[in-house]
């Protein structure tokens, strides 16, 4: 139960300037997703707070405590790491009960609260197992309720179910989304898949280059991103751009259709996403390169120009790989950017 | 590399050897390398067992017998010998003293060269290699006379603490790569959930480096062991079995010498044995 603030938090790794004064208010109860490639300073920002990498200038809040002086064992936090990190020479209680036997409590109740731990994440069977006895899966439930044991103030996952495979990962997303919740842990969890943080945030902090972008609900980071990166970066497929230049003020053409945008500007991008697009009889000219039925829908992919164009059509419709498609955008999901990336909010002629 | 091999292979008037004929090739140059390195080592090892363990009679006799007559004859002599078994316990000391040392001192050396960066960091890692090119014998004249300065010359200490300084850098680099093994993230669970460094350390580094740490003090003590020149120059009263043999079995008869050597050899051979594992692992050799 605890709410984290973070202020300016700068780094430097020699000469690269791994974080440029970063800003975050991670309210109390709140799953925050720290969104973005590698090397973009997400890791870095993350191991700030446990107390793993110290920071150039900036603070670290908990409630009024400040802990960014405080070493990693007096935080009070806990952390799952990405390979698991679970104590080989261990059985699974020891290493779930390791938190509370460094705090000294007492070995009957460290028994119990370890069972009580264990049967949240289904490993009672496995308690007296080692770590080279289990399956990644198990694992990385070991890592998970050996941070749940110590009730900490804040939890901290580093991409935690990156090395599980793919059909385990969404199995164990939807267990630790619902373990979570009920716990009800502030949580900072750091991931690079767009799909995992759309799918566990209460908000999401997209981070590019030693900065947060964006940090808002999943939706409106889809929605409204701020800028192309975090257009491109969120939702898969990714959103198309396309250039449009203006025929007067506030009338663009882009792919051979014309569209109201913003007034007073000359050329500017235009953002749409692929599953805003509907067959018409005109609109954006996509000739159909190459047609993808994935099931859901049939992903409708075009080279034209060098640029990649993609639309997301209802599986119902029969396209001719070579055939030419006009595609009616939804008018109010179209997002303009300029010619740095910047969302234009001007109004639409 | 593979496109070598394949233009090797093929059939033409300058190479006529097929990729089957030069790999077969390959393997006998390799076969018999190997059998001819073995032999190099083994055959000495084999007939000084086999006369240790072979009355006098056999020993001078020829040809010789493929077989020891197991008759411990000559080794019996050995240990009743005057002073044998006082330079056994010594050597037995000098090398559990320097076990300890050079894992105390080496161990901290390997675990900071494994977990932390520092200016001179390469530099540190040769010069620990290169104290093994200064010529021993050009040591031993200022360290005597430093030993006798400081009374520890002719003590079991003094010598433990030159064979030391012998062991040491085997012990900071085996140590190295051992804590290298360890992850990193595994040290740093144990900080986050309530560990200081030397906890971490004491409940994660060290039970999982605790067989490798065995080996490189097993090392030590094997370099110990198996150290004569040291042994022989610094110490006169409180000699070592490498060096109380070089003395006196000079002008013992063959019997007696094979016998010493397989005093000599066994125990060392059977550590190396036992802890062979890591030092492949030090060489960067995988060998599970």
């Amino acid at each position: 139960m605890a709410r984290l603030t973070l202020s300016r938090i700068d780094k430097h790794f020699g000469a690269y300037h791994a974080l440029r004064g970063i800003d975050l208010d991670v309210v109390d109860q709140e799953f925050l997703v720290l969104l973005g490639a590698s090397g973009c300073g997400k890791s870095t920002l993350l191991r700030i707070v446990a107390g793993l990498e110290t920071a150039d200038a900036g603070t670290v809040h908990i409630d009024d405590e400040r802990i960014d002086t405080l070493q990693a064992r007096d935080r009070r936090l806990a952390m799952v790491f990405q390979n698991y990190a679970v104590f080989p020479h261990m059985t699974v209680a020891d290493n779930i009960g390791f938190g509370l036997r460094m705090q000294k409590w007492p070995t009957d109740q460290i028994r119990r609260k370890v069972e009580e731990v264990a049967a949240i994440v289904h490993l009672e069977a496995l308690l007296q197992r080692y770590s080279a006895q289990l399956s990644g899966g198990q694992r990385q439930r070991v890592a998970l309720a050996r941070a749940l044991a110590v009730e900490p103030r804040v939890m901290l996952m580093d991409e935690p179910l990156s090395n599980l495979d793919a059909l385990l990962r969404l199995q164990m997303r939807a267990e630790l989304k619902a373990i979570l919740a009920r716990s009800r842990t502030t949580t900072i969890y750091v991931t690079h898949d767009q799909v995992e943080a759309m799918s566990l945030a209460d908000r999401i902090a997209v981070m590019d280059r030693g900065v947060i972008v964006q940090c808002d609900t999943p939706l409106e980071v889809y929605r409204n991103p701020v800028n192309t990166f975090v257009a491109g970066f969120i939702g898969n497929p990714p959103m198309n751009f396309v250039q449009a230049q203006a025929v007067q003020d506030g009338a663009f053409e882009a792919l051979g259709m014309r569209l109201a945008g913003p007034r007073g500007h000359d050329r500017l991008t235009l953002g749409v996403r692929p599953e805003d697009l509907q067959p018409a009889p005109e609109g954006l000219r996509c000739p159909a390169d190459v047609v993808e039925a994935l099931g859901p829908h049939t992903l409708v992919t075009s080279l034209a120009g060098g640029q990649v164009f993609r639309a997301a059509l209802p599986s119902g419709r029969a396209v001719t790989p070579g055939a030419v498609l006009y595609l009616q955008p939804d008018m109010s999901r179209l997002r303009w950017f300029d010619a740095e990336g910047r969302r234009i909010d001007a109004p639409v002629a | 590399m593979t496109a070598a091999v394949t233009a090797r292979s093929m059939p033409g008037p300058g190479r006529p050897l097929s990729l089957q004929a030069y790999q077969a090739r390959l393997r006998r140059v390799l076969f018999w390398g190997a059998l001819a390195a073995c032999v190099w080592v083994l055959l000495p090892l084999y007939l000084l067992l086999v006369n240790a363990w072979s009355s006098p009679d056999a020993v001078n006799a020829f040809p010789k017998r493929p077989w020891p007559e197991a008759d411990a004859g000559s080794l019996r002599f050995l240990l009743g010998f005057q002073g044998v078994l006082g330079a056994l316990w010594h050597s037995l000391a000098v090398a559990a003293m320097t076990m300890v040392g050079s894992v105390a001192i080496g161990a901290p050396a390997g675990y900071a060269l494994a977990r932390f960066e520092f200016a001179g960091k390469g530099a540190f890692r040769l010069l620990i290699m290169l104290t093994r090119a200064f010529p021993l014998p050009l040591l031993a004249l200022p360290l005597t006379v430093r030993f006798l300065q400081l009374g520890i010359d002719d003590t079991l200490f003094g010598l433990a603490l030159l064979h030391t300084m012998l062991a040491l850098p085997f012990a900071v680099l085996v140590t190295y790569s051992l804590f290298s093994g360890v992850p990193v993230e595994l040290e740093e669970a144990a900080w986050v959930f309530g560990c200081n460094r030397l906890q971490a350390f004491r409940h994660v580094v060290a039970p999982l480096a605790l067989p490798g740490l065995t080996a490189a003090a097993v090392f030590a003590f094997v370099i110990s062991w198996n150290e004569v020149f040291a042994a022989a120059v610094l110490m006169i009263e409180h000699r070592t079995l490498p060096a109380f043999l070089l003395q006196s079995l000079d002008t013992s008869p063959m019997p007696l010498k094979f016998a010493g050597g397989a005093l000599l050899v066994l125990p060392a051979a059977v550590f190396m044995f036992l802890i062979r594992r890591h030092l492949f692992a030090m060489w960067g050799i995988a060998s599970r």
